[in-house]
């Protein structure tokens, strides 16, 4: 087995590559700009009409812009792996299937990261506008970051169940929708009551509400640590058995 | 170094590789020789533990390649056919990106770089976008990749498949050079490469070998007889006597008519009489205008063998 060090230079080998796959090509830059408009767009038609210094408008919108943004960026990892064959040199490069995978999750992690980051005048111009609670802001943005983890793990599994980018693209917003919206009131009014803490629990929407409210719950910090790591393990396991 | 045993592999219903079985020794450069589908690229998914075999096992320096996949795939140079590469990346970021893959970092991953841009040619592409590369620099940057830890075996699917006949002979010649000091396996449906590269032939027909030896011995084993190839300027049928009637000779066929009058004949013998034909053929008055040893006697060994 690699020792520690090359394990990390491993790891890293993959993030940097898919990294530079992103920003060589316009698709990263697209994909910025795309999400920075449409969050900066949603956010100062909310705050204009209610006046008030907080970013709840903002990262309430944050899952549905991810929503049409992260299939996109995760539909390419694995597929295009297969597309293009490089898919061998891959796997037969002694890099562990698992530290492959958890490359490509970080890579993808690591690009939404800087997205969000780019999105820090906000609340900058905000708190110099009335007295902004940094609190929930950095609650919002672990909520953000931990979320948008979630739907690219869902994201990375699909893609390495089809080789065509588009239906892996259309299933994962399926997904990540359906598991966003469960425990919506338009779906909770609609099932029996018995069934609602079920979904409450497994939603990906009513976690992150709470924690976009401010409050940093362990339950909730599990919940996405431990399905995004489920995800990423399910995968592993995919792959391996592709052999 | 590699030992393959009774190795199997199905896809579904189809049976790709039926009780495989083969050694390769350090230092050898074997030729995988087979028609397209014959189970070629099966064998080399296996053996670098891309795929899990049905049945059988495949091992490299007495481990076995699925349960040490990883340590195994350290000692090994891979190239797939069409030479998988990462179009949006330069050839520098693909050797560093390869070169990290294997562990290697700091002034030993610049010092892997270098030497491997140098060995494959590459030195003035090194910052070129790879999707800009010929066919030919790809599959140097294919192979620089496979080259970039060292490795002590090279395994090298159809390494020159889709090349120019300028471009073929200078990955032959690398891959000759390589052979000095790595064991190499590399397959190829091309009788010239096996002949120009290879000290091995292994033969494969629908997933089975049907043989395993030196070219040479090969040659020695399944050709009955020697094939000679002669262009002779004279008249079809007159030629055509007197070659016949030359003792020893067992057939005479006629191959290309390239000009009137001149006609390229494979003339059959149990042994090699090219002197005698060019006597008896001077003597008889026409002209030879070229004779040489056929140099289709490879491929009809691969007719023979893998029909």
């Amino acid at each position: 087995m690699p020792n520690k060090t090359s394990t990390t230079t491993q790891l890293s080998a993959i993030i940097e590559k898919e990294l530079r796959v992103y920003f060589n090509s316009a698709i990263a830059y697209i994909f910025v700009v795309v999400m920075l408009g449409f969050s900066f767009w949603w956010f100062f038609r909310s705050f204009f009409l209610v006046g008030q210094t907080e970013m709840r408008a903002f990262f309430e919108i944050l899952p549905w812009i991810y929503l049409f943004i992260l299939p996109a960026v995760t539909m390419r990892l694995w597929s295009e792996e297969f597309r293009q064959g490089t898919i061998e040199t891959l796997l037969t490069s002694s890099i562990p299937i698992h530290v492959t995978v958890i490359g490509k999750f970080l890579a993808s992690l690591v690009f939404l990261v800087i997205t969000l980051v780019l999105t820090l005048p906000l609340p900058l111009i905000l708190s110099t506008l009335g007295n902004l609670d940094w609190g929930v802001v950095i609650s919002g943005y672990v909520g953000a970051v931990l979320i948008g983890g979630t739907y690219i793990a869902i994201g990375l599994l699909i893609s390495s169940l089809t080789q065509n980018q588009i239906i892996s693209y259309i299933i994962t917003a399926l997904i990540c929708f359906v598991f966003f919206i469960i425990s919506q009131p338009i779906v909770i009014y609609t099932i029996p009551n018995y069934i609602v803490p079920v979904l409450d629990f497994i939603s990906l929407g009513s976690h992150y509400d709470s924690i976009i409210r401010g409050v940093l719950d362990t339950q909730d910090l599990l919940y996405y640590i431990s399905v995004t790591g489920l995800l990423l393990y399910t995968n592993s396991y995919i792959l391996f058995n592709k052999r | 170094m590699i030992k393959v045993t009774n190795l199997s592999k199905d896809y579904g219903t189809v049976k790709a590789l039926d009780g495989v079985s083969f050694d390769v020794q350090p230092g050898e450069i074997v030729g995988l020789l087979g028609p397209n589908g014959a189970g070629k690229t099966t064998i080399m998914k296996i053996l670098t533990g891309f795929l899990s075999p049905s049945g059988g096992s495949a091992e490299v320096g007495e481990r076995d390649v699925q349960k040490f996949s990883e340590k195994i795939q350290q000692k090994i140079g891979y190239l797939p056919e069409s030479t998988p590469l990462y179009q949006d990346l330069s050839v520098h970021e693909q050797l560093e990106y390869a070169a990290k893959s294997h562990g290697l970092t700091g002034e030993d991953l610049q010092k892997a770089i270098k030497h491997v841009l140098k060995l494959c040619g590459l030195v003035e592409r090194e910052y070129h976008d790879i999707s800009e590369l010929s066919k030919g620099f790809k599959q140097r940057v294919g192979l620089a990749q496979a080259l970039i830890h060292n490795p002590e075996i090279l395994i090298l699917d159809e390494p020159t498949t889709g090349l120019d006949p300028n471009q073929i002979l200078e990955i032959r010649k690398l891959i000759t050079e390589l052979g000095k000091k790595k064991t190499i396996i590399l397959s190829t449906h091309i009788m010239q490469e096996v002949e120009a590269v290879c000290n091995r032939v292994i033969m494969i027909k629908q997933g089975e070998i049907v043989a395993d030896n030196s070219v040479k011995n090969l040659k020695h084993e399944q050709l009955t007889g020697f094939t000679t190839k002669a262009t002779i300027k004279g008249p079809e049928d007159k030629v055509k006597i007197s070659l016949e009637n030359i003792p020893g000779i067992l057939g005479v066929q006629v191959k290309a008519r390239p000009e009137k009058d001149v006609v390229t004949y494979l003339i059959s013998s149990e042994d090699d009489i090219r002197s005698i034909i060019n006597k008896e053929i001077i003597k008889a008055d026409f002209d030879i205008l070229e004779i040489s040893s056929s140099e289709e006697s490879m491929e009809d060994i691969f007719h023979k063998l893998t029909k």
